[in-house]
């Protein structure tokens, strides 16, 4: 169900011009029930139904051979050799080592350490790290030829702890005010370690591309992915092409979720070596277990915070360090630490902050992109945090929040001053309405008396437990920083020869809607049937830079461009014909040929961001979500049953009703398994369940009942208003759950997943467990100091001693007077 | 891709127990389990595989001489539907509808859970519990091999390399219960990391149980019966004080392992309380 509500706050200071997309979305307050109410179809939509869609798989290139990777089983060591084995005829096979490598052998992105191929003599940094490359005309073959490869290695000593590694990938420290001095003067300071694991974006396509050699020398790639642009500029570098030469075009993508943003340079990289090397197209489609074994996940993460909070519960002081375990290589890790490093204060004015993080290499697989990007594991802390000061407090977790959540005027870490489009509250108020929070909280707090105070339950007892959790967000929209400065990103609209409309980007649709809006935006602009826009194919011969379909940047960032362009069709298109766009396109194509506008991104007014000093504007606008959740705890098994979950979030303008709910549903879900069930175990550096039958998700059977309200405080920088909605739901679902289960249980897991082995454990029914033992000890030392600190500060039990509305007379607030 | 081994569809057991003795074939029933054996590239190809699903013998559901009577190529989906399995072995129904998801049941087979031999078959302890009887043929003629007996060893059987397993007996007793209770990581689709079922026979009315058997997936390297336990609970009453006993028992009774699932001391645990809780449910207090 979707609540689409406006917000109720005064008039934003610069309130986004009209503009012709107000007449698609749906009037304010109106519940749509996944109803698109005049939004189009999916684009794509009956070609995915009807099975006719063409993934990379489906793509027939008459003469393709198969490729493989040859991948290490080591995580450190050093490659001496590679040896074929000479009884087996390798006149039938194409194999490509490094020494192939015609330009850097580096897989281009931020950093130069990443091959993309270990050379002989290199060394050997992860498990499942490619080595060598074959291609054959068939399976079999391949499958024989691989067996008859062997690498010749040296270990080396491997680290696995990211608290042990001296290897820094990327650290930064964020200070405002005096946080020592803060927490030495607070009536109560709660600290608490929080360590979350791998996640996989688990795609149901997996990673596939297939390369195809060109007449000139040059190599096309189609595959499934995210960002034509990154796997242009790799091919080019690696394999010594220039632009035209190099290729890129998008297959229909099975999803993405960050995991198709930077491994398809690799995987393109190395069907171009070999579809070179053999004249003639080459196919490298992942099976699950490769693809589960060797390409990025989310980056596990040790948080520690610790938090201050004054006679009158205010928070004042927040002592944050983070610590990201990047894997072997750089890929985008830093720009994960610097979100990451950005959102771990939560979405909650404060006056003394230091966040101090570090990401840091060991010897496993490269993390990297996936859906929150750095954002879940440090608001996972963040929230937990909120939620244990407010048990120890004895205030309404919805009440604390509402009093520290920012307001239009509070100062970020970075110094930002949140001058608009800032939803917190509003998120926060209309999912607990909407879920009954306080009403539910009181019922389970009853339950949970009854059941006795440590939650075990009595003989005889209920042996389900029932709990609600709270959690809020925030997600800063698009780039970090001067991010989208730099990336420059070009949209085109074209009025074409015939009288259509094309509207040029390199955004992919990997099932999120890009297909779908941008057509939506284009004939909203210009005043055309949404039937009249075409999108352009995915491939860089034929669209520009737009820049990667990451971040939640596509709908504002993209789209505005798109808008932008259209705008100036509309008015050339007008200028020459003296008639309003609608009227006179046709007419115009046939009379004037083609007219094109290429639209170039330009900083929004007033965003400056210092990357020097890591002070300004984060970010153009922050998305800002709500979650209330819902859980049943069988007490005997530690199994957790999400029931029911209230999703709010403010994602600055709907486009498409249909498609916003659905990115809230699928990131709550999501959320949810990060939150119970996900976790990637390690042996030596190797994933141990890098399958589907033991990397698991949640089913249809797991997934709860989701409401979706969106809400929209629209950010006056994007023509339409719009912030992205993709990553926001990620960010609180994990901390939602995990309150919940504390409610049900009356223990805090620290660890996500909160899974039923920690449950049970920390419920004191087993012994200390391997996946589990630490978390417990610290659990119970940390709630155990949290309350000590309590007891130490001059609150009455029992009563309130928190003012009941937020007052200017407070502190840290900033002049709101903007 | 690995290379698709030669496969022989033989049209009766006949010819499936000649195909059997003349040289190896590894049986494919469902291929629920051999596919994924295959195609995930776990353990030894295959050399040759041995289709079995047309041999209508290996079919139906039978009651007769006190006995439920289940082919060796029932489906899940089969179980499910059938009115005497529902009758006789509810909780083998139970077991059946969280085994995988629909396809899976369509397809998946009793007598390839039971070849199988995974430590993790949903429906092995119950079969267990129920005192089943296992009928295995071959050239050399069928021979019965008690539940107990069947599973020797970690994937392995009492099963010669050219016996089939024919159809699964169920002995019908209208004074047993039942029980059944899985752990997954999830409702769905999901290995067990406990699975486990109780049954007792009630004699003349009185509450003592009699005949008692607790039989455990997934916390040691076969399915297996705690005897001990079985032999605490053997004569008493469901009462708190046994259900106590008996938890401690089967927890200091079994040996489980960390693995990629779950954990030793969980499994150790929530054997544990699973029991309890179901001693406690049948005693109603
Ligand atoms: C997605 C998925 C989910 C699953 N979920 C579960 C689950 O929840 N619980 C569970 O217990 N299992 C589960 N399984 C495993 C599998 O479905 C079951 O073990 C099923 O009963 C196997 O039956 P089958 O007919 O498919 O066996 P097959 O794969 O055909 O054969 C399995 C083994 O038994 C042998 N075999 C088969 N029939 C005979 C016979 N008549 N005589 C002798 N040997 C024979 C084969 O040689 C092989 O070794 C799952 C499998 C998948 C792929």
């Amino acid at each position: 169900m979707t609540i689409r509500t406006p917000t109720p706050r005064g008039p934003v200071r610069s309130a986004p011009a009209r503009s012709a997309p107000d007449a698609l979305v749906v009037p304010p307050g109106e519940i749509t029930t996944g109803h698109a109410r005049g939004a189009p179809l999916r684009r794509e939509g009956p070609a995915k139904l009807t099975g006719v869609a063409k993934y990379a798989d489906d793509l027939v290139f008459p003469g393709a051979w198969y490729g493989g990777t040859v991948r290490s089983t080591e995580a450190h060591a050093r490659l001496d050799a590679i040896e074929l084995d000479p009884g087996f005829d390798w006149s039938g096979v194409v194999v490509v080592s490094a020494a192939d490598i015609p330009g850097d052998n580096v897989v281009s992105l931020i950093s130069d350490d990443q091959p993309v191929l270990v050379p002989v003599g290199g060394e050997i940094r992860h498990h499942a790290e490619p080595v060598a490359l074959l291609a054959a005309p068939d399976r079999g073959m391949l499958r024989e030829a691989r067996q008859r490869l062997t690498l010749r290695t040296t270990p080396l000593p491997a680290v696995f702890d990211p608290l042990q590694s001296g290897e820094v990938f990327a650290h930064f420290d964020i200070r405002r005010g005096d946080v020592e001095a803060a927490l030495a003067g607070a009536e109560l300071v709660v600290e608490g370690i929080y360590r979350v694991g791998h996640q996989e974006q688990l795609y149901i396509e997996n990673q596939a591309m297939i390369a195809v050699p060109r007449d000139d020398g040059g190599v096309a790639v189609h595959g499934s992915l995210q960002c034509p642009y990154y796997i242009h500029k790799a091919l080019k570098r690696a394999l010594l092409l220039d632009d035209r030469r190099a290729r890129v075009v998008q297959t229909e993508t099975g999803g993405g979720f960050g995991g198709k943003e930077e491994y398809p340079s690799m995987i393109a990289l190395h069907a171009a070596l070999l579809a070179l090397k053999c004249k003639r197209p080459v196919r490298m489609i992942y099976e699950r277990h490769e693809d589960i074994a060797a390409t990025t996940k989310r980056h596990p993460a040790i948080v520690t915070y610790r938090s201050g909070v004054d006679r009158e519960g205010h928070l004042i002081a927040q002592d944050i360090e983070v610590v990201m375990d990047g894997g072997a290589y750089t890929t985008l890790t830093p720009v994960v630490l610097s979100r990451g490093t950005l959102h771990a204060g939560g979405p909650y004015a404060c006056e003394n902050v230091r966040i101090r993080s570090r990401a840091v290499a060991t010897n496993t697989p490269p993390n990297g992109a996936f859906r929150g990007f750095g954002a879940p594991q440090v608001e996972f802390a963040a929230e937990m945090q909120v939620n244990r000061i407010a048990e120890v407090l004895k205030v309404s977790p919805l009440e604390l929040r509402r009093r520290w959540v920012y307001q239009r005027g509070d100062v970020t870490p970075t110094g930002q001053v949140l001058r608009e489009s800032v939803a917190g509250e509003e998120v926060l108020l209309r999912a607990t309405e909407a879920a009954e929070y306080e009403r539910v909280r009181e019922r389970t707090a009853g339950a949970r008396a009854r059941r006795g105070a440590d939650g075990s339950g009595r003989e005889g007892g209920d042996r389900t437990a029932s709990g609600i959790g709270l959690a809020l967000g925030w997600h800063g929209a698009g780039f970090t920083g001067s991010g989208e400065v730099h990336l420059a990103s070009i949209a085109s609209v074209e009025l074409t020869a015939d009288g259509r409309i094309a509207v040029l980007t390199a955004s992919t649709e990997m099932g999120q809607g890009t297909k779908t809006i941008f057509p939506q935006l284009a004939a909203a602009e210009l005043g055309v049937p949404v039937e009249d826009v075409d999108i352009a194919p995915q491939d860089t011969g034929i669209v520009p830079d737009s820049g990667p379909t990451v971040a939640s940047r596509t709908a504002m960032v993209v789209g505005g461009l798109v808008i932008k362009a259209c705008r100036r069709l509309r008015e050339e298109v007008e200028a020459r014909t003296g008639r309003p766009f609608a009227e006179a396109y046709r007419d115009d194509a046939r009379d004037h040929g083609p007219t094109r506008v290429d639209q170039q991104f330009e900083p929004y007014p007033g965003v400056q961001f210092d990357d020097a000093t890591y002070s300004g504007d984060a970010y153009p606008a922050f998305g800002w979500a709500a979650c209330v959740a819902e859980v049943d705890v069988d007490l005997d098994t530690g199994e957790v049953a999400v029931r029911n979950v209230v999703a709010a979030d403010d994602v600055g303008r709907v486009i498409h009703p249909v498609l916003a709910e659905g990115q809230v549903e699928g990131g709550t879900l999501q959320a949810i398994g990060y939150a119970t069930i996900e976790e990637i175990k390690l042996e030596d550096g190797r994933y141990l369940n890098d399958r589907l039958a033991t990397y698991l998700i949640p089913t249809a059977l797991d997934a709860p009942r989701i409401t979706s309200i969106l809400v929209e405080a629209p950010f006056s920088g994007a023509p339409h208003g719009a912030k992205g909605v993709g990553e926001l739901p990620m960010d609180v679902g994990a901390p939602a759950v995990v309150d919940a289960i504390h409610d049900a249980t009356g223990v805090w897991i620290h660890d996500l997943p909160a899974s039923p082995e920690r449950i049970l454990a920390a419920l004191g029914a087993t012994g200390p467990t391997s996946s589990s033992s630490a978390g417990r000890s610290r659990s119970d030392k940390d709630v155990e100091g949290a309350v000590d600190a309590a007891m130490d500060a001059p609150i009455e039990v029992g009563t309130d001693p928190l003012p009941t509305e937020r007052t200017d007379a407070q502190p840290f607030r900033a002049p709101t007077d903007r | 891709m690995p290379i698709q081994p030669p496969v022989e569809s033989p049209r009766d057991l006949g010819e499936a127990y000649a195909l059997l003795a003349a040289t190896h074939h590894r049986p494919i029933a469902g291929g629920t389990d051999v596919m994924v054996q295959i195609t995930g590239e776990i353990g030894q190809l295959p050399d040759r595989l041995l289709d079995v699903w047309h041999l209508e013998g290996l079919r139906g559901i039978t009651v007769s001489e006190g006995a439920l009577t289940i082919g060796a190529l029932t489906t899940y989906t089969a179980m499910r539907h059938s009115a005497p399995c529902r009758e006789h072995a509810p909780a083998l129904v139970e077991a059946a509808a969280t085994i995988g998801a629909a396809q899976i049941q369509n397809r998946g087979t009793i007598g390839g859970n039971i070849a199988n031999a995974s430590p993790a078959g949903d429906t092995l302890p119950v079969l267990l519990a129920m005192d089943a009887e296992i009928v295995a043929g071959s050239l050399r003629g069928e021979r019965i091999v008690a539940a107990a007996d069947f599973w020797t060893g970690y994937r392995r059987t009492a099963l010669a390399p050219d016996e089939l397993v024919l159809r699964v007996r169920l002995p019908i007793a209208p004074d047993r219960e039942v029980r059944f209770r899985k752990i997954g990581t999830r409702r769905a689709q999901a290995i067990s990391k406990v699975v486990m079922a109780l049954s007792w026979h009630l004699r003349d009315g009185r509450p003592e149980w009699r005949d008692v058997r607790v039989a455990l997936g997934s916390v040691a390297e076969r399915p297996i019966r705690v005897v001990a336990t079985e032999a605490l609970l053997e004569g008493a009453a469901p009462t708190a004080e046994t259900a106590a006993r008996a938890a401690e028992a089967v927890a200091g009774e079994i040996k489980p392992i960390d693995d990629v699932r779950s954990t030793a001391d969980y499994r150790r645990a929530v054997t544990a309380r699973v029991l309890q809780r179901m001693i406690r449910e049948a005693g109603g207090w």
